[in-house]
């Protein structure tokens, strides 16, 4: 620690003249930790436990004495940045770090005696609280280290949304290379295992994580038509994708029609879906919309929950057809039932090969959802929904019908909803009323909005960082949503315009020159 | 029975009781609206937060032996009321301060965020095990009968819609004649004018964040206490329809408020008692959807209007 700090401090920095206020400092870290110890004395504090089915309650105070601490302690670091005594923060980081690091890896000692000999000096032992203060620890070291080198604090928030702005144009424009690239990849992604020295990259699992993030990719697409081009807040977009996944469910079950054939029909009704829904909010704005739709949402899961003779009610419905290729089965070959995509081929029966086929199947899904979306921006319903999320008044007095343009966008937007959900339904092989609820909605809409309204490319971005990332972290599993939820705050604050919030206007007076 | 009169008053009693609970949740979600003009989904988490601290305190009082039920019932609340707004004051300053200029949207999804990680939070340090409490007020009158039909009214129904009352009238006082109130009133009407004229705008939006989150502290109370059963999720179907309520009533409009949650709790009891139980959603959503078609600026609002 001490030659870390000593080498750092060998620079020459301009070290503020002033000196610290230490009486306010350790007030405003005071201050702080008695917040965070209003916060936790009885959410964190108290522990409701059933004990032989009587409820107690039970005492967890040292849990709170350490968050307490660690909020003082994180706030005096937050201080000195602020105060440019980045010196001073290391002394206060290195330390920290060092005390969260050792009882991480102690786990690793063997000895039973000197790991218990560890435990008793550290001060935090729980391996989620360590994991958390290391991580914030190296961060705010960055910060520190990168304030001695350009002795600022930090950026301003102006120079921050500048270069946030800066990264989304230069986004965009490699959007040119970057989206055939990304394309590419996407293609070849199911067989990485062929590429030597990645090993099995592409496995079960990892399929089914891409599929999973391609649907969110191709459900970011649609409701982008909605909220990022015609500006109608939707927060009842799941509706659309359970009305797709039930209405090919029920026409598959009840006429034995394939999932292409059903597709479109599916589609149908879920755009008719989005037409009656977009009736009654034609003359409503902003939020009473936002919570028209998702009062429309809560209703949709209702009447699929307990319309039981229809859609058999919680208990779902099974054993939904799996897509074929042109006509062929993907299933293992059997005697006696004629071709399927093996025999047909030729080819040796592989399990993995039904995941591959759903990977792609999703993968054109998607594109063609992409593709619509980038032309219909320039044909004249494409525009007429940007001016309408503009200025409504100002369309309509230039001849746009409203009426008609909104309840085309929730149409459109609500037919991909339906096909992404018949896919979800062809991939499950069983739905219940529970895969659609509002915190489904409310994921779609984050990832709209995350990316950076209007960016094809951010959706695809903020769909891998919040759907894959925690997939892949599936063994936290109590954390996970925890990690979400904060996950979307942090990333809401850091870019309050979505990561790649850049949008260029779809129209100019004059060709740029450049 | 169905028919009967009095099988009606036992369905407005309960629907009233209901009711008083949204309103108390959506005046929150109205004044934050009125002020910062965002929907705070996490009003509802806040809510439910109250109802656990209840919870815990309830538990607490009996292991010191505090029985006598006015007392620990005054203690409770007063704990809840002292503890959860610290919570909504926390949300505002982590979540939604930072965003104060940002695009309209990016508030809405840290409020998401917000209920999400809320939720996910008490469900880690709580269990997600629903957890029940043992009824603490007894008690009611009889006021009908009809055979061996009797409607009832319980002290604690009249517990609850009293304390409503009697924080609505405080309530409505400290905004009508106080100064916060009238600092909270000004930053409504137009926050880049009001911080103008001396108003610390930070500090009122604070407060309103902490007066909301009071009375729905009280609400989870109210909750605990007429249901006896919470769980960490509770927060997301009362959250929603107090928003429902607060819309219905007028967002940004306080009467409107209670008016809009008496409302809905008055039609999802009466819908429960004539029609089916698991419609009661669907029937109070499409209220909604059809005061709105009518009155776009829902019951009590103010007219939206657009200067081009």
């Amino acid at each position: 620690m001490t030659s870390a700090s000593s080498a750092i401090a060998a620079r020459p920095v301009g070290a503020p003249a002033y000196p610290l206020n230490l009486g306010a400092m350790a007030k405003e870290a005071g201050l702080t930790a008695f917040v965070v110890l209003l916060l936790t004395v009885a959410m964190v504090g108290l522990n409701l436990e059933e004990v032989n089915s009587d409820l107690v309650v039970l005492s967890r105070m040292g849990d709170v004495a350490v968050v307490c601490a660690i909020a003082f302690v994180g706030r005096i670091v937050l201080i000195l940045l602020r105060e440019f005594r980045f010196r001073a923060a290391l002394a206060i980081l290195v330390p920290a770090t060092i005390i969260v690091v050792i009882p991480l890896f102690g786990r690793f000692v063997t000895s039973g005696q000197a790991r218990a000999d560890l435990a008793s000096v550290m001060p935090f032992h729980d391996p989620i609280v360590c994991w958390v203060v290391l991580i914030l620890c190296l961060f705010f070291m960055m910060r520190a280290v990168r304030g001695f080198r350009r002795s600022v604090s930090s950026m301003t928030a102006e120079d921050r949304e500048a270069r946030a702005d800066r990264v989304g144009a230069m986004v965009q424009h490699a959007g040119r290379y970057l989206g055939p690239a990304m394309l590419l990849l996407a293609i070849v992604f199911p067989f990485a295992n062929a590429i030597p020295g990645l090993g099995a990259l592409a496995d079960r699992r990892v399929l089914d994580i891409a599929i999973l993030v391609l649907t969110y990719v191709m459900l970011g697409w649609g409701l982008n038509i909605v909220v990022g081009l015609a500006g109608l807040l939707d927060l009842g977009y799941v509706a659309f994708y359970g009305v797709g996944a039930y209405s090919y469910a029920i026409l598959a079950q009840s006429t034995g029609l394939g999932f292409w054939t059903c597709l479109p029909f599916a589609g149908l009704v879920a755009a008719t879906a989005g037409m009656l829904l977009g009736f009654p909010v034609l003359r409503l704005r902003g939020d009473y919309l936002a919570i028209v739709t998702l009062g429309f949402g809560e209703m949709v899961r209702v009447i699929l929950t307990n319309w039981v003779s229809f859609t058999s009610g919680p208990a779902g419905i099974g054993n939904i057809p799996r897509p074929t290729f042109f006509g062929l089965q993907i299933v293992p070959p059997a005697a006696g039932v004629g071709h399927n995509f093996f025999t047909f081929f030729g080819l040796d029966y592989l399990p993995i090969t039904r995941i591959v086929f759903l990977y792609y199947v999703i993968l054109v899904l998607a594109m063609i959802t992409n593709l619509f979306t980038l032309r219909i921006r320039k044909l004249p319903i494409g525009r007429a929904w940007e001016a309408l999320r503009e200025d409504e008044v100002a369309c309509a007095s230039l001849g746009i019908n409203p009426r008609n343009t909104k309840l085309t966008a929730f149409a459109i937007g609500a037919m991909f909803a339906g096909f992404a959900g018949s896919f979800f339904a062809t991939r499950q092989g069983f739905i219940t009323p529970e895969s659609f609820t509002f915190i489904e909605s409310a994921v779609i809409l984050a990832i709209v909005v995350l990316g950076g309204m209007g960016s094809q490319i951010g959706v695809v971005i903020a769909a891998i960082v919040l759907i894959g990332l925690p997939e892949l972290f599936r063994e936290l599993h109590q954390y996970r949503m925890l990690a979400f939820g904060a996950a979307m705050i942090l990333i809401m604050v850091w870019r309050p315009r979505g990561m790649l919030a850049h949008r260029e206007p779809t129209l100019r007076l004059h060709r740029q020159t450049s | 029975m169905q028919g009967t009169y009095e099988y009606l008053v036992a369905q407005l009693i309960n629907g009233i009781t209901l009711g008083t609970v949204y309103g108390l949740i959506a005046i929150g979600y109205t004044m934050v609206y009125g002020v910062i003009g965002m929907i705070n989904f996490a009003h509802g988490d806040i809510f439910m937060i109250g109802s656990f601290i209840s919870l815990m305190g309830f538990l607490l009082l009996g292991v010191l032996g505090i029985t006598w039920v006015p007392l620990a019932v005054l203690i409770v609340l007063l704990a809840t009321m002292a503890l959860t707004p610290v919570w909504g004051w926390t949300i505002e300053r982590v979540a939604y301060r930072p965003l104060r200029s940002a695009p309209r949207l990016a508030p809405l999804i840290t409020a998401i965020g917000m209920s999400i990680f809320l939720q996910n939070f008490v469900q880690v340090v709580q269990g997600a095990k629903i957890k029940p409490m043992q009824p603490v007020i007894h008690g009611g009158f009889e006021i009908l009968r009809r055979g061996n039909y009797n409607v009832s009214v319980s002290i604690m129904q009249i517990f609850i819609v009293v304390l409503t009352t009697i924080l609505m009238v405080g309530f409505t006082l400290l905004i009508s004649r106080t100064s916060l109130g009238r600092a909270q009133r000004a930053c409504e009407q137009d926050i880049g004018m009001a911080a103008l004229l001396g108003v610390n705008v930070d500090r009122t939006i604070s407060l309103t964040f902490v007066m909301g989150s009071m009375l729905a502290s009280v609400a989870g109370l109210m909750f605990l206490l007429n249901y006896g059963v919470i769980d960490f999720f509770i927060g997301f179907l009362a959250g929603i329809k107090a928003f429902t309520a607060a819309v219905l009533g007028g967002i940004g409009s306080l009467p409107g408020a209670m008016l809009g949650g008496i409302l809905i709790g008055l039609i999802e009891a009466l819908w429960s008692g004539y029609f089916s139980v698991e419609y009661k959603d669907v029937a109070a959503f499409s209220v909604l959807i059809l005061v709105l078609t009518l009155r776009p600026t829902g019951l009590l609002g103010r007219p939206h209007i657009e200067k081009v």
